[in-house]
């Protein structure tokens, strides 16, 4: 038998004073499964634990979670690569408020997303077919517009637990450079000045946590590094 | 249940996917008071999971281009049960559609000259099939649906569109009229009731393919529209046509685009021998998907899959090289290496025909409005129900799909729904209140799990029905194992009308949203396995070993499956399109 020893955070706000971790015994029976596969066997054997989930392929971004101490994608985080010791804890992404065991209250992580105004803003006429874009300056949109709003890296990040309600998060930031990068929005200066003040983007204190954790290997702080470059530029 | 709170919309959009969110942006931007309800928060939606691109003839790779060699396509694909008017309003206002979506932001690729980025895909060609290969599928790298996705909902949130994210929506509430006038949903963060009263009620609820054990599909697609619609009695289309799509990774089911073969992979069997040029002399590996599907099927049984058990072929990408394949393909390495455990620049992907889409639904006309047939066998349309995307069946997929079609179906009919119901709200629309005892019969399915005491639980029962279909009614059917199929099923729904709810509480209970599914899905097995069973002839994705040939002269017809009795009637086919000349079905190669 082999036995996989799972610590899950639960709390129920309907009967449970205050959360606890339960543990669980999960046969694998020796498989390199996925966490995601983990908890639907822990589901079997309990039907109120509660976490997200849809793709299941890493695409979508609903199930984001702390296993082990670091935040990741349950469903294409395979065992192997965080049990130690024979042991997997799972708990919900730190810093936003919890709803039920694994799921969290996203709405202040959306906030800042829509905060940015996370769309193309063009003042000049659509033309008949579509803008032109030359392949070197759609390239400067790679690594940007792939973000799948997981929150792994706003909810690893100790500015955003901080000043959720001020400071933007990496995840909002890489999404306001998409736009700033994007040579068909003609916003730039308005976008700017939505995030001088010292809170939105200065909190961001460059250590990092955001780009180690994020499941899609994007980089929000070399990002945020651009739109400061952008920032202090405009300023001069 | 007298003090259910209710919410009044002028039209409710059930589903946040590609098309619930394009029809909800048409509404948002006329002012009418919309909300778009969705299980999930929007980006959540499967139509992230696009991958290759979004098919249309904007003539980017070759100017010269034509919508009505697309139609010929969509149709020749379809195997000619597609609604030929349906076709020529996707493909003609295809080009409209895709300059939207880029006018709104969507990063597609691009080529040297600027303009968007088209590669080849199955059963694309110049000129009605004459000209050879087209490269038609409009393309952001292979995350279209992901790129589709966001731009919509980003575009939703700049004009205001209310989200109801995290409801579920129970069951389609009917007045006396027979007229939807809303439905039931429920909070799943707060477990709280609602009765939405709306005058359209829109299914864009996506597709179903968790009724099978090996699926591409997300958890989610669990055919919630298509149970309520049956539930509600309204019959279902051409739902024997479920699409295996060729290239599912092995073991894991997760997709791997078309646009691999697209941009020059091709599949091989243990011998090394690129086999579909056996099958498909001309399109080779960029035949339709059934044609291909088919071909690796027979490799397999015929002793030449790969693999210990030689339960698989490979897809060969190494010879496309690094750039190639983190420039156009960065998606499917990054799945490849997950889910497979192979780097495709050095090895082939092990992959298996798995269950894709599902061409038949709600019949729709082109409008969105959903159509049943009354008495006389004639088309009559449903006041107040709508649906659009996947869960629709306008038709324009007929038996079979092509690749990239399914995006542009979101968008284009996604807008022509919302168009039409803004105009109709302009005209006035009237129905009865629901009364209490037809908000009652909505809230009964869900009364029963709250109620259940005792009985089987929800995963086992699923299990045993993804096992059923996909034995069953995969690739290759014929009439005994379906009709024992059958058999099991009507075994399956007395249980899951006897099993039990063990979690009751009210905060996010997924155990209560995933019993409800369970109910979608059984309805959705039924619809797909009788429709399968009646259809006695081979055509498009459906594949009969007793009945071998497309038989035209009793079967160029949709099939109609009606819930009350169980049985399966028949629906003429559109073959008068506005603008072209009919495509006459002729035999289908590749």
């Amino acid at each position: 038998m082999s036995m996989l020893q799972v610590s899950v955070y639960r709390y129920n706000p309907e009967t449970d004073s205050a959360p606890y971790m339960q543990e669980f015994q999960v046969d694998t029976q020796g498989r390199d499964v996925m966490v995601l596969n983990v908890l639907a066997m822990i589901k079997e054997q309990d039907s109120s634990m509660a976490y997200r989930r849809s793709c299941r392929e890493g695409v979508c971004g609903s199930d984001g979670m702390n296993m082990n101490g670091k935040n990741g994608l349950a469903c294409i985080t395979p065992l192997s690569e965080v049990v130690k010791g024979g042991k997997l804890t799972l708990r919900p992404l730190p810093g936003l408020p919890v709803i039920r065991d694994l799921v969290v209250d996203m709405a202040l992580f959306y906030k800042q997303y829509e905060r940015i105004q996370p769309y193309l803003q063009n003042d000049t006429p659509d033309p008949a077919i579509e803008r032109l874009q030359s392949p070197e300056d759609r390239d400067k949109l790679d690594g940007l517009y792939e973000c799948i709003l997981c929150a792994c890296c706003s909810t690893s990040c100790p500015s955003f637990w901080w000043n959720p309600d001020k400071f933007v998060g990496p995840a909002g930031l890489l999404q306001s450079y998409r736009f700033l990068a994007d040579s068909r929005d003609t916003a730039t200066s308005e976008r700017l000045a939505e995030l001088e003040d010292p809170f939105s983007v200065f909190r961001c204190r460059g250590i990092m946590n955001c780009v180690a954790v994020c499941p899609k290997g994007l980089n929000p702080t070399r990002a945020i590094g651009k739109i400061r470059e952008m920032l202090l530029a405009n300023a001069t | 249940m007298s003090n259910m709170r209710s919410l009044t919309f002028d039209a409710i959009i059930i589903g946040g996917g590609g098309s619930g969110l394009r029809a909800a942006l048409e509404l948002a931007k006329s002012g009418k008071k919309t909300a778009v309800l969705s299980k999930v928060f929007p980006t959540r939606s499967h139509t992230v999971s696009a991958q290759g691109g979004i098919t249309c003839a904007i003539a980017s790779a070759d100017p010269n281009d034509d919508w009505r060699w697309h139609m010929y396509d969509t149709v020749k694909g379809g195997d000619y049960i597609a609604d030929q008017d349906a076709a020529e309003y996707m493909c003609s206002e295809g080009p409209k559609a895709v300059f939207e979506l880029e006018h709104m932001g969507l990063p597609f690729s691009r080529f040297d000259n600027g303009r968007i980025y088209q590669r080849p895909f199955g059963g694309q060609s110049k000129d009605f099939g004459k000209g050879g290969q087209a490269a038609r599928t409009c393309a952001a790298a292979d995350r279209t649906g992901h790129a589709l996705l966001h731009t919509l909902y980003q575009n939703n949130l700049k004009n205001n569109t209310t989200f109801l994210n995290e409801w579920y929506a129970v069951d389609l509430v009917k007045n006396a009229n027979g007229d939807v006038v809303g439905c039931i949903a429920m909070c799943i963060e707060t477990g709280e009731l609602v009765h939405v009263k709306s005058k359209a009620t829109v299914l864009a609820t996506g597709g179903a393919g968790r009724i099978y054990a090996s699926t591409t599909n997300a958890l989610i697609n669990t055919g919630d529209g298509i149970g309520m619609a049956l539930r509600a009695g309204f019959p279902m289309q051409d739902m024997e046509m479920w699409q295996f799509h060729p290239t599912g990774i092995y073991g894991a089911g997760t997709l791997v685009t078309e646009g691999c073969r697209g941009e020059g992979g091709y599949l091989i069997n243990k011998d090394g021998e690129r086999f579909m040029e056996r099958y498909a002399p001309n399109a080779k590996d960029l035949a339709g998907r059934d044609v291909v599907a088919r071909s690796m099927v027979m490799e397999i049984l015929e002793g030449r899959g790969c693999g210990e058990k030689g339960d698989h072929v490979f897809l060969k990408l190494d010879h496309l090289g690094e750039e190639v394949l983190g420039k156009r393909l960065p998606g499917i390495v990054e799945l490849s290496k997950t889910f497979a455990h192979v780097d495709p620049a050095k090895e082939p992907i092990p992959v298996v025909p798995t269950c894709h889409y599902m061409m038949g639904g709600i019949p729709t006309n082109v409008h969105g409005q959903a159509i049943m047939q009354d008495e006389d066998g004639n088309d009559q349309i449903v006041n107040g129900l709508f649906a659009c995307g996947e869960a629709a069946c306008v038709s324009v997929h007929g038996a079979n799909r092509l690749g990239g079609n399914s995006l542009l179906d979101l968008v284009v009919f996604g807008r022509a729904a919302g168009m039409y119901i803004e105009s109709a709200l302009n005209e006035g629309i009237e129905y009865l209140d629901a009364t209490q005892s037809d908000i009652d019969a909505a809230m009964k399915r869900l009364n029963r799990w709250n109620e259940s005491s005792g009985g089987e639980s929800v995963p086992a029962l699923k299990a045993e029905l993804q096992e059923i279909m996909q034995s069953d009614f995969g690739v290759f059917r014929q009439e005994d194992n379906m009709q024992d199929g059958v058999k099991k099923l009507a075994e399956l729904r007395e249980r899951i009308a006897n099993a039990h709810l063990g979690d009751k509480s009210n905060a996010f209970n997924t155990a209560r949203v995933e019993a409800l599914e369970l109910d979608n899905l059984m309805e959705v097995a039924e619809a797909t396995a009788i429709s399968a069973l009646e259809r006695k002839e081979s055509r498009g994705a459906h594949s009969r070993y007793d009945y071998p040939d497309r038989d035209d002269v009793n079967w160029l017809k949709h099939s109609l499956f009606f819930p009350a009795t169980k049985t399966l009637g028949k629906r003429d086919v559109n073959f008068t399109p506005k603008t072209v000349d009919t495509f006459e079905p002729k035999v289908r190669t590749y």
